[in-house]
């Protein structure tokens, strides 16, 4: 019963939290039927009891307006109710923000109106987003131009992409199958055709698409790209990769706190993740790293988006490198 | 207020039952009116504490344009103002209508005068090019490594504009209480404007209090 | 009743100007109650322009680009021109001083210039469509709508100048119900309407200032790109988001607290019964009031908000659903032991009960943040407004307008007319939005002019039914104005229903030009239905 409603009621459950959301959807919309038909049937039943007849006298009516057990009832039903669903709902939030650790990591970014996808072994697709099934998969989305939202039904996930930082979302699909990406936050004109296909295959034909991906070479990795850019934009006259500290922090040291807090010298401290990476290359002077000096220069105007990506996804490849 | 002995004076309105009643009406609604004020430059102290809290060395750094004598000459000229406009509220009450009106033109001179050293500000920083977002143009040594300066000098004249403007329709006001009171429509027995427009005068006056530190001291 | 019983609000003064010029609240209303009413007409119209769009998938009847304005325009009217001044300023201004037994509200003047400055902001929305419309949604987001070459200056600067029609409604309101009741009208002997009014004002005069400065922000950002919105300029559109909602998710309560109140008026009388949990109810419009000032950040789960955020607004969510549910269940317990009779503006209260319960219900899916990922600016959440805006606030409206219609101008309208229609609207507006959940759920997103082939079915029992719902309003409201042309007058000492406010027993039908022939003097409370019998008087 509950499998053939789900079926009616929503899009198929590939990713690993659907079935959690689902039933957490069934959770509150039973709740809500059953309050729904005291409501309505307690209506139509007062409404036809006590409905005023045909040349009947009009009377005083009972004084009575309350009923402390009523009002209680009234007070904490409801409020059990919406309990379990805020801690239901908060559990299962958590499930989707919190990222695996073996993610794949891919680039998303909006733009009006199609979107773009830089794979982690190089390589990028339009409108296509192509993942191995059974596999964490991490999208980091960023937008060109205006807002953009990106849904995957099936996953039941969604989340926007904007245009001056990044969003994070994740999933992990259960089944192969090509399955609709919307955008779901209006974007002008071609909003509603901002459409994009999700395609899950198994792992092994996905090591073999990325691989033929990666060879056609027509556009460098992401961290091969900040590899180039490290020395280009001359990052190495104050950060080494070594792990030793010379004008400011090294990268390996950063790459290898990935997710931990960094203090600041104001007594401050921030989770390192892109957007800590980003601001501090575009605002270098907010946020100084407790034992340095602030004398980085911004290099707002002097990266593109992609250039930012790439330093990024180099800092971070650095810390895997390491490890191998 | 109980001093009012007539039964249905001129200034009372036909739709209230006394005079009592009129004036806490207006006194009530004035206050929920600064309610709205309040609420209204709060929205625009939210943008600054969230831009300063986003480029702060940028805020820091681009407040040392603004010039900190004008801005102090200013506060004092308001700070002034708040004071002849409470003696003009007293006089009035003790029925001393020239004194009152003395107080009110001093007034109006202390908004003139605020507004006066505003212009100077202004077209200081029109000349240099210290403009709000795509106009700003302002070049010099320190402000080269700025980021965003633009967005100090959107904020800067946005509330100080919009607190500008308070500044001139409360000079209207003004010149119409003054008109008011030379005309003798005013006394101890109903003053109502002129209270009411006080409580304006005096909000416009508190809300430069913030504006002040905010923008020229704060470092 | 005396003898200068002819003399009324309507025929007393004579002339045009004495229309155009009136400080008296009861014109002002009746001003606010055409102008309304013409806007809704307008933004129905638009809506089944959409609906005929969505009846099948492609563009075969309108380009992306006119359904995008035609939805931006949709929303702006309903909202910003119709709903938002609409109760308050024609049946609050019509009945609020009235039901506290004064002559007028607080500030008559200020009454006038609140209506004129709608009209002047009125004037901008109605250029932009002139113009060619406007393109970004009602709620202009950024940097869209910095970026968009249609007529988004002219529009928000309409919504901007509205704004302050709002501002002075609540203000002269609130100073009306503190300072204006007659002796012996204490607090908790005011009419509920009046206590909705009084909530609906305090979110006006603190909420819409906030709207004013955004408005004002985005049109600088696209004057002079200060750069507070616009990322391309070192701004952020998300803050602009926090600022629109911040008016916003409060708007949501002015328009839907006075549908409350008008419930809380109609259920009483037409059942002959004394309110259930008087005190509650006024308290929980406070409380919804207060409330809603710090839930805006559910409407951006999926802008990317930390983590903690969306657990607070999540959490707090939760606590506007309690006093609401309240609210209904006192509704319902009303009829307990009364005299219940179908009367048109009854079954447009039951309809409001049945219609606002999934409304209210389904904000309980929407504030379940793992859920709301899911759901977000999908149809559902296009269904769940629906539900709330027009199943609740817009039947209320049209419940009240046929409730207080012969008070307002001594006219009876065609009841059975009237109840076909109610029951028209009712099915009407579940066959059109209840196929919208569904289609949420599916993953159809909103905003969309054309979709793929799987959503047809949904979506074009939603457009058959909208038809049907669109012709009931019609018909409900054409056989309201019929009344004045059968003249089917009822005696100015009627009191149809058996009502108990003042404006039904101190006043006649329609009322004096003053309001009172002399000073009401207060004799029961307003649902004293247990203690003093009301006549029911007709003809």
């Amino acid at each position: 019963m509950l499998d053939r409603l789900t079926e009616y009621f929503f899009p198929k459950q590939v990713s690993t939290f659907a079935g959690d959301i689902d039933n957490l959807f069934f959770f509150i919309f039973y709740s809500s039927v059953a309050l729904f038909f005291i409501v309505v049937f307690g209506m139509i039943y007062l409404a036809l009891k006590y409905r005023h007849k045909k040349g009947e006298e009009l009377e005083l009516t009972s004084s009575k307006d309350h009923s402390n057990l009523l009002e209680s009832l009234f007070f904490i039903i409801p409020l059990i109710l919406v309990s379990i669903t805020f801690v239901w709902g908060i559990r299962s939030y958590l499930k989707m923000v919190i990222v695996p650790d073996n993610a794949i990591e891919i680039k998303v970014t909006g733009q009006s109106w199609f979107w773009t996808f830089d794979y982690p072994d190089g390589g990028t697709t339009l409108n296509e987003l192509v993942v191995p099934s059974n596999q964490p998969i991490k999208l980091v989305l960023s937008s060109k131009d205006v807002l953009h939202s990106f849904f995957i039904p099936v996953m039941r996930s969604k989340m926007d992409a904007l245009p001056n930082r990044y969003n994070v979302m994740w999933f992990d699909a259960t089944q192969e199958g090509v399955y609709d990406i919307f955008c779901t936050e209006y974007c002008g004109t071609g909003h509603s055709q901002m459409g994009a296909k999700v395609i899950v295959m198994k792992p092994a034909q996905y090591e073999e698409w990325a691989n033929e991906l990666g060879s056609d070479d027509d556009s460098v990795p992401l961290d091969e790209l900040g590899a180039k850019l490290y020395t280009k934009k001359a990052c190495n006259t104050c950060h080494t990769l070594d792990g030793s500290a010379l004008v400011g922090p090294s990268y390996l040291q950063t790459s290898q706190m990935w997710g931990q807090e960094r203090v600041f010298d104001d007594g401050t401290s921030t989770v390192i993740d892109e957007n800590y990476i980003r601001s501090s290359i575009l605002e270098p002077q907010t946020q100084i790293v407790a034992g340095y000096q602030g004398v980085m220069p911004t290099y707002q105007g002097l990266l593109n988006d992609r250039e930012l990506d790439a330093l990024i996804a180099f800092l971070k490849s650095l810390n895997e490198d390491s490890q191998i | 207020m109980s001093n009012h002995n007539s039964d249905s004076p001129k200034h009372l309105k036909h739709y209230f039952a006394n005079v009592d009643q009129q004036y806490e009406t207006s006194k009530f609604a004035m206050w929920a009116f600064i309610l709205t004020e309040v609420l209204t430059f709060a929205g625009l102290f939210v943008a600054y504490i969230v831009f300063r809290s986003w480029y702060p060395d940028m805020f820091v750094d681009a407040h040392k344009l603004l010039d900190v004598n004008k801005g102090l000459m200013n506060t004092i000229v308001l700070i002034t103002s708040s004071l002849t406009m409470a003696l003009a509220i007293w006089a009035i009450q003790k029925n001393n209508r020239k004194l009152s009106l003395l107080m009110l033109i001093a007034t109006f001179v202390f908004a003139f005068c605020f507004l006066g050293i505003k212009f100077l500000e202004y077209s200081h920083k029109f000349e240099v090019g210290q403009l709000p977002g795509e106009y700003y143009s302002y070049m010099g040594p320190e402000v080269v490594h700025l980021n965003n300066p633009h967005i100090f000098f959107s904020i800067y004249f946005i509330m100080t504009g919009l607190h500008g403007l308070h500044v001139a329709i409360g000079m209207g006001l003004i010149a119409w209480l003054i008109y008011a009171t030379y005309k003798g429509n005013l006394s101890s027995e109903y003053y109502t404007p002129m209270e009411m427009i006080g409580i304006f005068w005096h909000l416009v006056d508190l809300i430069w209090i913030y504006l002040f530190p905010l923008f020229y001291l704060i470092g | 009743m005396s003898e200068n019983i002819k003399q009324n609000y309507l025929n007393h003064p004579k002339g045009l100007m004495s229309w155009l010029l009136t400080l008296d609240h009861k014109r002002i209303g009746l001003m606010y109650l055409v102008s309304g009413i013409l806007f809704f007409f307008l933004g129905g119209l638009l809506a089944l322009v959409m609906r005929m769009e969505l009846a099948a998938p492609g563009n075969d009847f309108i380009s992306n680009e006119t359904y995008n304005n035609v939805y931006t325009l949709h929303g702006a009217i309903m909202i910003f021109l119709f709903i938002i001044p609409a109760i308050p300023g024609a049946l609050g201004n019509i009945l609020l001083p009235l039901m506290v037994g004064a002559k007028d509200v607080a500030f008559p003047r200020l009454n006038l210039a609140s209506f004129y400055i709608y009209s002047f902001g009125a004037l901008f929305a109605m250029y932009t469509i002139i113009n060619g419309g406007v393109d970004t949604g009602w709620t202009f987001y950024t940097p869209y709508s910095t970026q968009s070459t249609s007529n988004v200056v002219p529009m928000t600067l309409g919504i901007f100048i509205i704004g302050f029609s709002s501002i002075l409604t609540g203000l002269n309101f609130i100073a009306t119900v503190h300072k204006m009741r007659i002796p012996g009208l204490t607090w908790y002997k005011l009419p509920l309407f009046v206590w909705a009014l009084y909530g609906t004002s305090l979110v006006q005069i603190t909420a819409t200032p906030v709207l004013a400065i955004t408005m004002v922000l985005l049109i600088l950002e696209r004057f002079l790109g200060i750069g507070i919105f616009d990322p391309a300029l070192g701004g952020d559109p998300v803050l602009y988001q926090h600022f629109f909602w911040f008016y916003s998710h409060p708007a949501v309560y002015i328009m839907i607290l006075p549908a409350f109140g008008i419930i809380s008026e109609i259920i009483p009388v037409h059942s002959r019964k004394k309110i259930w949990g008087y005190k509650f109810i006024a308290y929980s419009t406070l409380s919804i009031a207060f409330i809603g000032f710090l839930v805006w950040g559910h409407h951006m789960f999926t802008s990317g908000q930390s983590v903690f955020s969306q657990i607070v607004f999540s959490f707090i969510t939760y606590f506007v659903g309690i006093p609401t549910g309240v609210k209904i269940f006192s509704w319902i317990l009303t009829m307990y032991k009364g005299q219940v009779s179908f009367t048109p503006p009854m079954l447009y209260a039951l309809s409001f009960l049945f219609l606002f319960t999934i409304g209210g219900l389904t904000g309980i899916f929407l504030g379940a943040v793992a859920l709301d990922i899911h759901l977000h600016d999908t149809y559902f959440v296009v269904a769940h407004f629906h539900y709330v805006m027009q199943g609740g606030t817009i039947v209320a409206f049209l419940g009240g307008l046929h409730h207080w219609w012969p008070k307002t101008f001594g006219v009876m309208y065609n009841q059975t007319i009237a109840k076909i229609c109610a029951v028209g609207v009712f099915l009407g507006f579940n066959g059109t939005f209840f196929p919208q959940f569904l289609l949420g759920l599916r993953g159809m997103p909103r905003r969309y002019a054309t979709y793929s082939e799987e959503f047809v079915e949904l979506h074009s029992y939603s457009t058959f039914w909208s038809g049907i719902l669109g012709i009931s309003i019609f018909i409900a409201v054409m056989n309201l104005f019929w009344s004045f042309i059968k003249k089917n007058k009822v005696d100015p000492g009627s009191n149809p229903w058996g009502a108990m406010t003042l404006e039904w027993t101190h006043t006649s039908s329609p009322p004096h030009p003053h309001n009172f022939e002399e000073e009401p003097v207060l004799e029961h409370g307003p649902y004293d239905y247990d203690k003093v019998i009301v006549e029911k008087t007709y003809k």
